[in-house]
């Protein structure tokens, strides 16, 4: 059996190869089924599973409890109306990014490295979404009511204010989730029909078997799903980089100090993708170890995710530099004064706290050793993961905490709740992505199949008519 | 064996199954080349070459999403200026009640949500899903065809197609095994 591991752990060879060295069709289908059809699960996915069980009762607590006695129990109070519920969105909406940007962007500039990582990231897209979804749902106070957002026709004879970012919101998010949604089922098509295939259970080969539509692998199939999945992508990638620059329309569109620049849609986009990537990571390393998947998800894949971590993150570096520079050179006494407050006022502490994860930090990426070892790149992605959170929740609350009138300044504390609220969903997410793993194929099968050697069609062989 | 109105010899058609897809390639256009036009090939993941080799056609797809694209489109833009010009005008901050640059953003949002909706039912319809039954799958080894085997299936309804003649041309293709599919 360790034998058998090891074979599983191979690295690639040369530089050119993405897959560990000496894999097989057969060899991929088997590995990446078994764990949905045999369920052999190692130790660490019943820990995933009861801490992810535990913390969504949790969650289920708080809201039961939010419903009960309203938002109050959260810490947000005038001046900071917003708080950690919006925090959170943010954030887990920003690392929902990653996962449409591996699917989508990447397949469309033809990087195949994207092919044993796409599947899995797009699930934590599903699920990071999912999560960002509950907290405006549960911030506005009556989430029961949370259909009048959408335009319908109704008694009452109001409709939703289409001038308002709030509700632009509402349909760039529900249009994201509804769209990684249908990428994500697309690409599961010819992966459903082999789990029905290698299915030996009745119940369970009628399930894959009802998922997969009846696939058959035909080559017309194969033609219509290409032509879809570019389509996809193509559809997706303006819209993934919509939908953090629409979130940013949140901030921006107001006037609050600190929130009113055109500067924020890109640095946004950025931010999101920095910490999707950071998740990518937290997540990937953990699987790969636990599921012997590292010939799948080899070294080089950390490599290439940890330079994407690299590069966004001084992206996001440039735009704290600019955002500081726009506000002193504005000339705007409010502006100024926002971010003096930022650097030097109640929230300076978060504020050189997430500069050093979210700077200076992730610069150990340069160097190649770091890249390539799993437990330091793990603890860098946690790093950038917390960094990401701390902007957020700057951006929010030192920007409402202390806007015109200091007067009417304001300090917030978190509660209880807010802790349990935010924890909940981490939770939640770790549940939803464990039974994903257990059961559909966390991999690509089809995908990566195309990436082995034996898959190319060998032209101008000795061959005779 | 079922017997079926279409087809001459209650045949769906002859399997022949390949090692490779190399091999797989080179006996569809073999076949092209002896003629056969109803065929089919099973892989487990997407072969270009066969496209040419058995004259699969362009899909039909990036059309239906074109026009779902456009309704979305649609959808949004007038949705928003019913709304805001004649539904429930409400004057914000000033602005004209047709106020089209802030209609933009929903507007798009609407159209990639409809044409990523046609894609995914375009392509289920051009794939004639959900079909929970098909002929091949009565191939003996074609479980393989969703995971390492590349098949290639000449129709019954193929004009040249005659049971001994086409079983034959198949197997001097290097084919690992023909089987007769029934219908």
């Amino acid at each position: 059996m360790p034998q058998e591991q090891e074979l599983l752990d191979r690295q690639p060879e040369t530089p050119k190869e993405i897959l560990g060295h000496g894999y097989t069709f057969d060899g991929i289908t088997n590995q990446i089924s078994n764990l949905p059809l045999k369920g052999k699960m190692p130790l660490m996915w019943y820990g995933c599973i009861a801490a992810g069980l535990a913390l969504t009762g949790v969650l289920g607590l708080v809201v039961v409890l939010l419903f009960a006695k309203g938002v109050g129990i959260w810490g947000i109070r005038i001046p900071v109306g917003w708080g950690w519920a919006i925090t959170n969105f943010v954030w887990w909406i920003g690392i929902g990014h990653a996962g449409t940007l591996i699917s989508a962007i990447l397949l469309l500039l033809n990087q195949q490295w994207r092919n044993s990582i796409n599947r899995f990231a797009e699930a934590m897209t599903l699920f990071a979404v999912a999560c960002a979804g509950m907290f405006p749902l549960l911030h506005m106070g009556r989430p029961w009511i949370f259909y009048w957002m959408f335009p319908y026709p109704n008694a009452m004879g109001v409709q939703p204010q289409f001038r308002s970012p709030l509700v632009w919101d509402v349909f760039a998010v529900s249009t994201y989730a509804t769209v990684s949604l249908l990428f994500w089922f697309v690409g599961l098509l010819p992966d459903l029909a082999t789990l029905r295939d290698k299915a030996k259970n009745p119940a369970v080969k009628l399930i894959y078997g009802a998922l997969s539509m009846g696939w058959r692998g035909s080559v017309f199939h194969w033609n219509h799903w290409e032509t879809a999945c570019l389509l996809l992508s193509g559809l997706a990638t303006p819209l993934v980089l919509s939908v953090h620059t629409v979130v940013s329309f949140d901030f921006t569109v107001a006037i609050v100090p600190g929130w009113h620049s055109t500067f924020f849609p890109p640095y946004f986009v950025a931010g999101a993708i920095y910490s999707g990537f950071a998740m990518v990571l937290a997540l990937a390393i953990p699987l790969r170890s636990a599921f012997h998947l590292k010939g799948l998800i080899t070294d080089k894949h950390l490599d290439n995710c940890g330079k994407v971590m690299l590069a966004t993150g001084l992206i996001v570096a440039y735009a704290y530099l600019m955002e500081t520079f726009t506000a002193w050179y504005s000339g705007s006494v409010y502006e100024q004064q926002a971010f003096w407050n930022r650097m030097t006022g109640p929230y300076a502490g978060y504020y050189w706290f997430l500069l050093t994860c979210n700077i200076a930090a992730p610069q150990a990426l340069w160097f190649r050793r770091i890249r390539q070892s799993p437990a330091w790149l793990f603890a860098w992605s946690i790093i950038v993961l917390i960094g990401m959170w701390l902007e957020r929740f700057v951006i929010i609350v030192s920007s409402l905490a202390q806007d015109y009138l200091p007067s009417s300044w304001g300090y917030f504390h978190a509660t209880r709740w807010d802790v349990a609220t935010y924890v909940g969903t981490l939770g939640f997410f770790t549940l939803a992505f464990f039974l994903f793993v257990r059961l559909l194929p966390a991999i690509s099968m089809n995908e990566v199949r195309m990436l082995l050697p034996q898959a190319k069609v060998e032209h101008e062989e000795a061959h005779v008519e | 064996m079922s017997s079926s109105s279409y087809s001459p010899h209650g045949l769906h058609g002859l399997m022949a199954e390949f090692d490779t897809p190399t091999g797989l390639v080179r006996a569809a256009e073999a076949a092209s080349h002896a003629g056969y036009r109803k065929m089919d090939a099973f892989t487990p993941f997407p072969i270009e070459e066969l496209h040419h080799a058995l004259h699969v056609p362009r899909s039909k797809l990036p059309l239906i999403v074109l026009l779902g694209g456009i309704c979305g489109g649609l959808t949004g833009f007038i949705l928003q200026w019913y709304v805001t010009g004649y539904d429930f005008p409400t004057n914000i901050a000033g602005r004209p009640l047709f106020s089209w640059p802030s209609y933009v953003i929903i507007t798009f949002e609407l159209t990639i949500l409809f044409a990523s909706i046609a894609a995914t039912l375009g392509l289920l319809g051009l794939c004639g899903f959900p079909m929970p039954y098909h002929a091949v799958f009565n191939a003996p080894r074609f479980e393989r065809a969703t995971q390492d085997g590349f098949f290639l299936c000449i129709e019954s309804h193929d004009p040249l197609f005659e049971l001994d003649k086409t079983k034959s041309f198949l197997t001097g293709l290097d084919a690992k095994g023909v089987t007769e599919v029934a219908n």
